[in-house]
């Protein structure tokens, strides 16, 4: 399977040529994964609460500060995985500052899923697959779109999760993560409109941004993810 | 604001908020249907009255402290950028600039209100724009004349605001409060990055600056040393005991492990810095 949390495939991003080859081997096992989840459908028929070994997909189990770690070392690894194809092969209408940013991006997203990986140690959940089928990587419009997208999920992802939390020092570090997903959102409006930072798209009439349950967010991020989510005792 | 979601979210802390509210749930539900024809701009007041009805006397006071610590900053972010608006109409530049500025402003006025509507009663005395002094006793003496200077302090408060609320996270720990905090806060990051972008443009030897608090050996990236204060600790890369340079050997450099995480202020800092823009006789404390 393949391990989007390797460390390998960061500096992988640094070579081409060997990117090329991971990216076939990418695709290849997006099939593969597609037909793990079938799979993983009939598995979790059988036993909702206890996955077989069979299972491939991963469960966020929100009864405790686990739990919602681990989501948002979810979404981390979606964001990560996102910025790293689009650093690693950028579209040709960026500008060489909005290559430099993304590049930045791609380190600060891979930094917030290292840190959740390492601080959940055994406790982590595997690596998801994304699908970004969606989204043509040779088109600035597009990626743009998506990272919107992503960013201000993420936004609305902590702001609603914050609240879950019961450990003093998960809540701060909650905080300081989701005040620079707030600037990646508000610099990649600006370069889609300029002056769209903070519209109404976002922020209410009360000056609030948005804040959304995991199960909003979960809905929304599903079509970017291949691997199957399990959501129990939210 | 959705109203009913934030009810859903105290009734999974305090799962007799309904009750408290009005012991007839079909009471709520016409609320509710209120709720969606009351004028929006009316909301924060309707919602002060409601959780005061809710809690009585029994709001804690740490959260109150919290609610008018982060009242006190928001009026002085609104008064700085609705002066220069109002007062000095051509400092900042017609179209985007202007634009912008005006949008901030308005957000800051709607967090004033928001947080009066929440605090009711227990809502500080009103600050108003004659209570301060953005020069600093003279250190930005031209912040309303000169468009760089004023982008300087406008950032500093942005990047004061988002540490501000930061800090204030964990007294609000599983309240409800927390969660609009946070929707607060990640406003003021938006508005950060926003006014990084313009002092980059605009302020000379800042082309450099991201929107993102880049690395610096003491925490301030502005190249603005009036405002170190405002940066401590930002050059941190160790995150609840893990060092994130390099961290499960990637490639995530000094410069982008500092990025990549916002620290908090302590109030005590916050309140360093907004005293030197607050007259003597209103200062924080």
């Amino acid at each position: 399977m393949e391990n989007l949390n390797d460390p390998n495939q960061d500096v992988l991003t640094k070579e081409s040529s060997i990117l090329e080859s991971k990216l076939q081997r990418r695709s290849f096992l997006q099939y593969a994964g597609a037909g793990a989840a079938v799979v993983a459908l009939t598995a979790a028929g059988c036993r909702k609460d206890r996955p077989s070994p069979s299972f491939t997909g991963v469960t966020l189990d929100f009864k405790d500060d686990i739990g919602v770690l681990n989501y948002a070392y979810a979404l981390e690894q979606l964001e990560a995985a996102f910025y790293i194809q689009v650093a690693s092969n950028p579209p040709s209408g960026f500008s060489s500052a909005e290559r430099n940013y993304f590049t930045d991006i791609q380190y600060h997203e891979i930094a917030h899923r290292e840190f959740f990986k390492k601080a959940l140690g055994t406790s982590a959940i595997g690596s998801l697959t994304p699908n970004f089928s969606s989204i043509n990587f040779s088109d600035r419009t597009s990626v743009l779109a998506a990272a919107k997208t992503f960013e201000d999920l993420g936004v609305a992802a902590y702001n609603g999760a914050g609240v879950r939390l019961t450990t003093d020092a998960y809540i701060v570090i909650a905080g300081q993560i989701v005040s620079v997903e707030a600037r990646h959102a508000a610099y990649i409006r600006d370069i889609i409109s300029n002056g769209t930072f903070a519209n109404s798209e976002v922020v209410d009439a009360s000056g609030l941004d948005r804040a959304l349950t995991p199960d909003k967010v979960l809905a929304a991020a599903g079509p970017f993810i291949k691997t199957q989510i399990n959501v129990i005792n939210l | 604001m959705n109203i009913v979601n934030i009810l859903d979210e105290i009734e999974k802390v305090d799962g007799e908020i309904y009750e408290r509210l009005n012991p007839r749930r079909a009471a709520m539900k016409d609320f509710f249907n209120m709720g969606k024809k009351i004028a929006v701009a009316a909301l924060p007041l309707a919602m002060g009255s409601m959780f005061q009805k809710a809690y009585g006397q029994t709001t804690p006071a740490p959260v109150v402290d919290v609610l008018n610590f982060a009242l006190s900053l928001e009026y002085l972010e609104y008064h700085f950028y609705n002066h220069a608006l109002v007062a000095t109409p051509t400092l900042v530049p017609a179209g985007a600039a202007n634009g912008a500025i005006t949008t901030i402003r308005d957000h800051e006025n709607a967090h004033v209100n928001l947080l009066r509507g929440a605090l009711g009663a227990s809502a500080r005395s009103v600050l108003v724009y004659d209570n301060f002094d953005f020069t600093a006793g003279g250190a930005f003496a031209d912040v309303f004349s000169n468009y760089q200077t004023f982008l300087k302090v406008a950032l500093a408060f942005e990047d004061t605001g988002v540490r501000a609320y930061k800090g204030q996270a964990t007294v609000l720990k599983r309240n409800a409060v927390l969660t609009t905090a946070l929707q607060i806060h990640s406003v003021e990051a938006r508005h950060a990055a926003h006014l990084r972008q313009m002092v980059a443009a605009n302020v000379t030897g800042a082309s450099a600056l991201k929107p993102w608090i880049g690395y610096a050996a003491n925490g301030n990236d502005t190249g603005i040393s009036a405002v170190d204060a405002v940066y401590v600790r930002e050059q941190n890369t160790t995150q609840a005991t893990y060092q994130i340079t390099g961290i499960n050997g990637t490639l995530v450099s000094q410069n982008a492990a500092a990025e990549s995480f916002d620290e908090a202020l302590t109030k005590a800092e916050v309140i360093a810095i907004a005293n030197q823009f607050i007259k003597t006789g209103f200062k924080l404390s």
